[in-house]
């Protein structure tokens, strides 16, 4: 059909349509454009910028058969209380076939702190596992074989202290560094503009992340020594382009940087992995995955001159929306959860993770963990949307909504081009302000009822409080300080201050890799507040910008 | 006269989670409030400390860490050791209905729970504050 | 609590009561400045400003932690602007000194400009002398420096800096409003950022133009500017001014370029101590601020009785059916109320 003959049609459409809407009036606050038609996507090259699965640029995703050879990977980030519960946990784990361990840790020792420090009362074990020193670490994977398990590690400012401790307990089982499997998240940038889990000044935490690339290059070559983080920034508030254009920028900032201290693009850019968030909008995510991986294939073979396709691939890991969990009618999270899995599915996830109905209230029981879990078995076996590769694909909304969150994301990514890149758009609160105008006039959206969220400001219902939430007990941090103060004086005090000393003349020297001198640090027992307060003495710490 | 109601916004403890501390701060900015924004990371003697030397009539903290059974009454008591007893102090962030009692009892005037529109804060300051 | 004398003995709730006092224009007020007058002239003071997003918190930040290594108390008044249409402000400087919250040293205070500027000169004025009778040795008057409102304040100051930073756009059409002139110290912070060079050079052309005349290699645009502020080189010089304002590189996160600073500052201050200058600012500082309260008691006097017997209304009448002018019946007002 040509287009003239479609126009014609189209024409003759919206004349009804006023004449209908006269009657019936429209829902107020919907997307501006009603119906989409081939005409909205006539400028689309099908074989430029849509394709084919596996082949650039990856628009309908990355391998070739996507589910219909294996599922995604279904994992469940947890964090328990003390190294040695959590290992009961892994081993349960193990036992029950399961090869990929994922670990939440405490704020303390996301923050660089020890148990016993003043500033980390009340919070030890509350979110995660605490880990003080190489002590934990042992405990942590003890009789588990790292050279079998894969290992992702929720771990940003203090990501170079974590892998060290894990690469000295491989050693100390007899696993050389090359056969170690698995993730640290190390991504710095996106703490600033939206996690909050920093401790540096952006500088010298670009130096500790391609300290990270360049040894892990050499040393543990099967190890993800990043990956690049949209999540966050979508529940600071973001809109969706905003969620893939500064995660975008922060990659583009990243691989910068590794060039820049000598590695050449191809020797790293495989290793690189995203992490994305599933939101409510089903059709919305779905474009918002596959414009991700259009951009980073341009961004990679025409900024960066990547030639490897696993260069330019963009493998995500994602996670529902925790945002969007109401703690009202806390059972509707179980259908929100659906949705959202479906789009990250549909979108072409490699990883999830599905929150639990009570995550707006508590960390979650174990129950509610079960549930979350079968959400994904229940769309992988029974949905049937897994079962043909990039099912959306030639919806004419999808593909121009597509087009639309990729516009939006180049604009951005231009726009942090210019004020110097995403480092500097960081410093000067750029992103940080573009994300709060976002929250706010969500907040705002909700409040006035432009926005609906059932339950919250429509259809309430009076409530009863919830029961059976989880508790983490109050004595962990005791006990944990407790252990740490047992640690401190067995271990040999002289090697520790020694190990600290050659870390400092380390950190002195910029063009040190300091993965050899944490590494050795950490062999002594010398404790993460240790060596993050070394480093903390020499690079300072970071002060947000803010700016309301 | 230009009186004017100043809140302290703060977050104690460590959770980085700031998106609830920020909009309610610019929430209050709107209904006319004076917000003394002091960000992530604070020890609840530097929140005591801040509310004096800023003279606010109102406190407000958000925690999502699980840490605020600690840390909502340590500042409560802290404050009122000062000397400032007619501090209004609430609270907010991931916290179970069934830990609210116990934060009233230490002093905390209200805790709002998510979903909590910004206008109902700003109702209950302006019926609450001295 | 009686709070000047808790304010005196060094009582902190006291001294935030007190400027609370101040800035909510409680009655009390002008008791409590009565009994504290005597007790001030004690402290310096730095009135720090320039445009927003300079680094002007941070700066201070680093400025009061190198004081107080030397010993001296620091009070800090950061002003930020109170929206015109919620009458509410996020007063965020604070937050970029958190790190001296906990320092007994230190107090900090923000301020909104809540409208009236004219009121808030005046008001910050008196928070400077609570805090002066307080103790403190250095205090700084921290305000963004957009407009003439803001100049106002920071001439409450012994000694004025003026911060900037490279890759403002048009930096030097940024500066000319006015807070060029007012600058007794230049810092350039963020110095490590592109065009730090090229905005001292031009800063420096400037501040030079007079001693040296026209330089041999000049741009169009540096000859554009020289013209522009070839008027504020032979104001100073009429002011009888040999101060050539320093200008120093500074990147205040950092830490680098702060003992120069404070050289420079103390350096100013022993200029205008030596030379007299002191001394006449803060004559003129007195005088001003003397018949500031002067005229606002005055006119409440005045507007309050002219209020209450219904008079106000009846001249507005008049005037706007032109039966008489705004002029006459001033005159006839002060008239009659002289005679009183």
């Amino acid at each position: 059909m040509s287009n003239e003959k479609i126009q014609a049609g189209l024409d003759k459409y919206n004349a009804s349509v006023e004449k209908a809407i006269s009657r019936f009036p429209e829902r107020p606050n919907l997307p501006e454009q009603r119906l989409y038609t081939p005409l909205d996507i006539k400028d689309t090259d099908y074989a430029d910028e849509i394709g084919y699965p596996g082949m650039y640029p990856y628009t309908r995703g990355v391998q070739p058969t996507m589910y219909r050879g294996r599922f995604w990977t279904m994992r469940m980030y947890a964090g328990f209380s003390t190294a040695a519960e959590s290992n009961k946990r892994y081993r349960y784990l193990i036992e029950s076939g399961a090869t990929g361990l994922s670990c939440a840790f405490d704020l303390p020792t996301q923050i660089g702190y020890d148990s016993d420090d003043p500033i980390s009362e009340g919070e030890v074990g509350k979110v995660g596992v605490a880990i003080d020193s190489l002590a934990d670490m042992e405990i942590l994977f003890d009789q588990i074989d790292l050279g079998k398990v894969s290992t992702s590690m929720t771990i940003n400012a203090p990501a170079s202290v974590l892998l060290a401790m894990y690469i000295a307990v491989a050693e100390k089982q007899g696993v050389p560094a090359d056969q170690l499997k698995g993730t640290i998240q190390n991504d710095i940038l996106k703490e600033y503009a939206a996690r909050g889990t920093y401790i540096f000044p952006p500088r010298p935490s670009m130096r500790l992340i391609t300290n990270i690339f360049e040894y892990c290059s050499k040393n543990v070559p099967k190890w993800n020594t990043i990956s690049i983080s949209g999540y966050h920034i979508r529940e600071a508030g973001s809109t969706a382009s905003q969620e893939i254009a500064f995660t975008i920028a922060d990659g583009i900032a990243y691989c910068e940087a590794a060039i820049k201290a000598g590695l050449h693009i191809d020797d790293f850019a495989g290793r690189l992995s995203f992490f994305w968030n599933a939101h409510n909008n089903v059709l919305e995510e779905v474009a918002k995955f596959r414009a991700s991986r259009r951009v980073w294939a341009k961004v990679m073979k025409e900024r960066f001159h990547a030639e490897k396709p696993k260069s330019m691939m963009l493998r995500v890991h994602t996670q529902t929306a925790g945002s969007m969990l109401t703690a009202q009618q806390p059972n509707n999270n179980i259908i929100r959860v659906a949705l959202q899995t479906a789009a990250a599915v549909m979108g072409g996830t490699q990883s999830l993770h599905t929150n639990s109905r009570d995550e707006a209230l508590a960390l979650p029981t174990e129950e509610s963990v079960m549930i979350a879990l079968r959400t994904q078995q229940i769309v992988a076996y029974e949905s049937g949307l897994a079962d043909v590769i990039d099912p959306l694909a030639g919806s004419y909304y999808v593909e121009a909504l597509t087009n639309k969150i990729e516009k939006e994301a180049w604009e951005y990514i231009n726009k942090i081009d210019e004020i110097g890149g995403a480092v500097a758009a960081i410093e000067k609160g750029y992103i940080q302000k573009e994300i709060q105008d976002s929250a706010y006039k969500w907040q705002m959206d909700v409040e006035s009822g432009a926005k609906t969220i059932v339950g919250v400001n429509k259809f309430q219902i009076e409530e009863e409080p919830p029961k059976g939430l989880l508790k983490v007990d109050a004595s962990v941090g005791v006990a944990q300080c407790e252990r740490l103060a047992a640690m401190k004086a067995k271990r040999d005090n002289e090697a520790v201050k020694a190990a600290l000393a050659d870390l400092k003349a380390a950190c002195q020297d910029e063009n040190e890799n300091l993965m050899p001198h944490i590494l050795n640090a950490v062999r002594t027992y010398a404790t993460l507040g240790e060596i993050c307060g070394v480093m903390r003495e020499v690079f300072g710490e970071y002060e947000a910008h803010v700016n309301l | 006269m230009e009186k004017r109601v100043r809140v302290l916004v703060a977050k104690p403890g460590l959770d980085g989670h700031d998106r609830g501390a920020k909009v309610v701060a610019r929430a209050l900015r709107d209904a006319g409030f004076e917000v003394i924004y002091t960000g992530l990371r604070q020890t609840p003697e530097q929140i005591a400390e801040a509310a004096l030397q800023e003279d606010v009539n109102v406190i407000a903290m958000s925690i999502l860490s699980g840490a605020h059974p600690h840390l909502f009454p340590k500042v409560v008591n802290l404050v009122r050791e000062k000397g400032m007893d007619d501090v209004l102090i609430i609270g907010g962030g991931v916290i179970p209905e069934t830990d609210i009692p116990a934060l009233k009892e230490a002093g905390v005037a209200e805790v709002f729970t998510p979903g909590t529109p910004t206008s109902a804060i700003v109702d209950f300051i302006k019926a609450n504050v001295k | 609590m009686d709070i000047v004398e808790e304010l005196l003995k060094g009582n902190r709730l006291a001294l935030s009561r007190a400027i609370t006092a101040i800035e909510n224009e409680y009655d009390e007020a002008v008791d409590i400045m009565k009994r504290l007058y005597p007790h001030t002239g004690h402290a310096f003071v730095l009135g720090i400003t320039g445009p927003p997003g300079a680094g002007k918190s941070t700066l201070t930040d680093k400025l009061a932690k190198a004081y107080r290594a030397q010993g001296k108390t620091v009070g800090i008044i950061a002003i930020d602007p109170t929206s015109p249409f919620t009458g509410g402000a996020i007063l965020g400087d604070r937050i970029r000194m958190n790190g001296l919250t906990m320092d007994e040293g230190v107090f900090i205070r923000s301020m909104g400009t809540r409208g009236s500027l004219g009121g808030l000169s005046h008001k910050t004025a008196d928070a400077i002398k609570a805090m002066d009778a307080f103790g403190k040795d250095v205090i700084f008057v921290e305000t963004v420096g957009v407009g003439q409102s803001e100049v106002d304040i920071v001439k409450a100051a012994d000694t004025t800096m003026v911060v900037l930073i490279p890759g403002m756009g048009d930096d030097i059409q940024a500066i000319k409003a006015g807070i060029l002139e007012i600058g007794d110290v230049f810092t350039i912070n963020k110095a490590d950022h592109d065009g730090a060079d090229k905005l001292v050079r031009e800063l420096n052309m400037m501040l030079d133009l007079d001693a040296h005349g026209m330089q041999a290699e000049q741009t169009s645009t540096e000859k554009a500017l020289a013209d522009q502020f070839h008027h504020l080189n032979v104001a100073k010089h009429a002011e009888g001014m040999a101060w050539r304002p320093p200008i120093q590189k500074v990147i205040a996160s950092q830490n680098e370029g702060i003992t120069e600073t404070i050289e420079n500052i103390e350096k100013h201050f022993k200029y205008i101590s030596e030379t007299g200058i002191l001394q006449q600012r803060r004559t003129q500082r007195t005088k001003n601020e003397m018949l500031d309260v002067l005229h606002s008691n005055i006119g409440k006097y005045i507007t309050g009785k002219l209020s209450a017997t219904g008079k106000l209304d009846e001249y507005v009448a008049q005037i706007k059916a032109r039966e008489t002018d705004p002029y006459t019946v001033v005159a006839n007002i002060m008239q009659d109320m002289l005679k009183e």
